[in-house]
C-alpha cells in the first residue's frame, strides 16, 4: 500500500519541486507567464473536478474569480482589512453563492445549469457596479501589498497543489465514485440511492471555493481593481477551453492543456491583439471537431494502438 | 402607462428572437448559443445598409431573411449534423452543441468586430407617435408590428400547414416522426434555418431602437434562453407571454431603479421560474 502511494506521489512531488524553484532561476517576462499559467492550472483543474465527471459545462469561473478579486479590493480599500483576512472571507462568500446557484439549478436538467452560469459573471458585475456607484461611491479600489510576482506564483502553486490533493482524494472517495455514476447515467445513480443533486452541489461548491481563492491571490497583481476588470466572462471560457484541450477525464489532464495554451495565447495576443475573440472561437471549434477527448484522450488512443 | 406600453413593445421583439431559438432547440435539438450573434448580425446588416446605401431597415429584412436562412441551413448541415450523428445520447449532443455554438459565436463576434468595432448607431423613424393618448417612439411601434406579423405567420405555418405539422411532430419525438415517414434530418435543418432567419430579422428590427455592438450578442442569447425556459420548450404561446413579461419587467426596472440592472432583473425572473415553475408557464409537470 505504502509503496503504491509513493509511486503515485513521486512524479507529483518532483513536478512540484521543479515548479517551486522556477522563480529562483527566472524572472520578469517568463515568471509572469508562469504565474498566469499557474493561475489557469489551479482554475482549470478545480473546474474539471466538477465538470469532468458530470459533463456539465460550468461558465461561472469568472463570477467566482471576480468575487475573490473584488472582495480583496473592497476590503482593503474601503474597510482597511488585511489581505489575509479578505483572502479567507472571499472563498467563503463564493462557496455560499455556489451553494445557492447549485441548489436552484442542479436539481433540474443540466441545460438550466449551463444557461444560469453563462450570464452569472456579467450579472454579478452589474449588481456590484450598481451597489458601488449608488452606495459606496464610485472610486477605484487599490490593492497595495508588498508581494512580488514570485510570492503570488508560490501562493498559486500551493493552491494548485491543494487542488490536486483534493482531486485525488475525491476521486478515491465515495463522492467521486458517486459522481462518476451520475455522469454515466443519472437515472441509474438515482436508483442505487445516490443523492444526485447534493453530490453535484458539493462538488460545484469546491470549484467556487478555489476559483475565488485564486481570484483573491491574483488581486495584488492588478493593484487597481474595477468590477469591469475582475468579472471577466472571457476568463470562464479560457478555463473551459484549457481544461477540455487537456482532457477532463484525468486529474492531470487540464495541466497538459494549460501549458501549451497559455504559451500559444501569449503569442496570439502579441501578434493579433484585435482578433483574440476569433481565435477563442476557433479553438472551441478545433476541440469539438478534432480532439473531443483532449490531449490525454489522444495520448491514450495512441498508446492503445501501439499496444495492439 | 408609458412604461407599460414601451415594455410591451420591447417584449414583442424579444418574442421574435425567442421563437427563433425555440425552433432551433425544440425541433432541431441544438442549444444554439450563437443565437444572439445571429441577432446582432441582422442588426449589423441594417446599420451597414442604412448608413452606406440609405436602405430602410424594413427593406433590409427582405435581404437578411433569405441570407440568414441559407447561412443557418449550411451551418446545420455541415457543422451540427455531424455532431447529431456522432452523439450517443441527448446529453452528449447537448455538451457538443453547446461547445460548438460557443465557438461559432466567438468567431462571429471576431468577424463582426473586424467589420465594425464600434456601436451600430443610426437613427431610423426616431419620431414621437401618439398611441392611446401616450407617446411612444415610432421605431419601437414599427418593430412591434413587424414582430407581430412574422410571429403570426410562423404560428399559422406551424399549426395550419402540412410542413408545419411535420416540424411539430419532430419536436415531439424524433424517433416517432421518423417512423411515420418524416425525413427528420431535413425537417431539423429546415427548422434550424427558419429559426436563424427569424432571429436575424428580430435583430434588424431591434437595431432600429436599441444600439447594438459586436459583442452584445451573449446578452440577447441569455434573454432568449430565459424566455425559452419560462415559456416552456416548444411552446410558442408560452414564449410570447414570457417575452412580454421579460420586456415589461426590464422596462420597469430600467426606468424606476437603474438601467444597469436589466440583466439582474432577468436573472431574478429566471430564478423564480427555476424555483417555482421549471417546466415553463404552461408546461405540465413531468413525472
Amino acid at each position: 500500500m505504502n509503496r503504491i502511494v509513493t509511486y503515485k506521489l513521486a512524479p507529483g512531488v518532483l513536478l512540484l519541486a521543479a515548479a517551486a524553484v522556477l522563480p529562483l532561476v527566472s524572472d520578469g517576462y517568463w515568471l509572469s507567464i508562469a504565474t498566469t499559467a499557474m493561475m489557469y492550472i489551479a482554475l482549470s483543474t478545480s473546474w474539471a473536478l466538477f465538470s469532468g465527471p458530470t459533463h456539465l459545462i460550468a461558465l461561472s469561473t469568472g463570477a467566482f474569480f471576480g468575487i475573490g478579486g473584488y472582495l480583496v479590493g473592497t476590503g482593503m480599500s474601503d474597510y482597511d482589512q488585511s489581505f489575509w483576512t479578505m483572502a479567507q472571507i472571499a472563498p467563503v462568500v463564493a462557496t455560499a453563492l455556489a451553494l445557492l446557484v447549485g441548489l436552484a439549478t442542479l436539481r433540474l436538467s443540466g441545460v438550466y445549469f449551463v444557461i444560469f452560469t453563462l450570464g452569472l459573471a456579467e450579472m454579478v458585475r452589474n449588481l456590484v457596479s450598481w451597489v458601488q456607484n449608488n452606495f459606496l461611491g464610485s472610486r477605484g479600489l487599490y490593492v497595495l501589498t508588498d508581494f512580488t510576482e514570485a510570492h503570488i506564483y508560490w501562493m498559486l502553486l500551493a493552491v494548485a497543489a491543494v487542488v490536486f490533493l483534493a482531486g485525488s482524494w475525491i476521486n478515491q472517495s465515495r463522492l467521486g465514485f458517486a459522481l462518476r455514476i451520475i455522469g454515466n447515467d443519472e437515472e441509474v445513480a438515482r436508483h442505487v440511492g445516490i443523492n444526485t443533486a447534493w453530490s453535484k452541489v458539493i462538488l460545484f461548491m469546491t470549484t467556487g471555493f478555489f476559483a475565488a481563492l485564486v481570484g483573491a491571490i491574483v488581486a495584488p497583481r492588478y493593484s487597481y481593481i474595477e468590477p469591469n476588470v475582475v468579472f471577466s466572462p472571457e476568463l470562464s471560457f479560457m478555463v473551459v477551453i484549457m481544461a477540455l484541450l487537456g482532457g477532463v477525464h484525468r486529474l492531470w489532464g487540464p495541466l497538459v492543456g494549460v501549458i501549451p495554451f497559455t504559451l500559444a495565447w501569449e503569442a496570439i495576443t502579441v501578434s493579433f491583439p484585435n482578433s483574440t475573440t476569433l481565435f477563442l472561437g476557433l479553438s472551441f471549434l478545433l476541440i469539438v471537431y478534432l480532439i473531443p477527448h483532449g490531449f490525454t484522450g489522444l495520448f491514450e488512443t495512441m498508446l492503445g494502438r501501439m499496444r495492439k | 402607462m408609458d412604461i407599460l406600453l414601451s415594455g410591451l413593445l420591447l417584449g414583442g421583439t424579444y418574442a421574435l428572437m425567442a421563437m427563433g431559438l425555440n425552433l432551433q432547440y425544440g425541433v432541431a435539438r441544438i442549444m444554439n448559443l450563437a443565437n444572439g450573434e445571429m441577432l446582432v448580425l441582422g442588426g449589423l446588416a441594417a446599420f451597414w445598409l442604412f448608413t452606406s446605401a440609405a436602405i430602410s431597415p424594413l427593406l433590409t429584412i427582405v435581404i437578411v431573411a433569405p441570407l440568414a436562412f441559407v447561412g443557418n441551413w449550411l451551418v446545420y448541415r455541415f457543422l451540427l449534423l455531424p455532431l447529431v450523428r456522432r452523439a450517443k445520447n441527448q446529453g452528449q449532443l447537448e455538451v457538443d452543441s453547446i461547445l460548438a455554438t460557443f465557438g461559432m459565436s466567438f468567431v462571429l463576434v471576431g468577424v463582426m468586430v473586424s467589420i465594425h468595432g464600434e456601436y451600430f448607431t443610426y437613427s431610423f423613424l426616431a419620431d414621437p407617435f401618439t398611441l392611446l393618448g401616450n407617446t411612444v417612439a415610432l421605431n419601437r411601434l414599427v418593430a412591434f408590428v413587424g414582430a407581430c406579423i412574422i410571429g403570426g405567420a410562423l404560428y399559422y405555418w406551424l399549426n395550419r400547414t402540412y410542413s408545419g405539422t411535420a416540424v411539430r411532430a419532430v419536436s415531439v419525438s424524433t424517433e416517432a416522426a421518423g417512423l411515420v415517414g418524416i425525413n427528420v434530418d431535413r425537417v431539423s435543418a429546415l427548422a434550424f434555418a427558419i429559426g436563424g432567419a427569424v432571429t436575424a430579422v428580430g435583430g434588424t428590427l431591434i437595431s432600429t431602437f436599441i444600439t447594438l455592438d459586436a459583442s452584445i450578442g451573449v446578452i440577447f442569447t441569455m434573454k432568449a434562453l430565459i424566455i425559452l425556459i419560462m415559456g416552456g420548450v416548444g411552446d410558442i404561446r408560452g414564449a410570447i407571454i414570457a417575452a412580454l413579461i421579460l420586456g415589461l419587467v426590464e422596462t420597469i426596472v430600467a426606468t424606476v431603479i437603474d438601467p444597469g440592472l436589466t440583466l439582474v432583473a432577468a436573472y431574478a425572473i429566471f430564478l423564480c421560474v427555476l424555483l417555482f415553475r421549471p417546466q415553463g408557464l404552461f408546461g405540465r409537470k413531468t413525472t
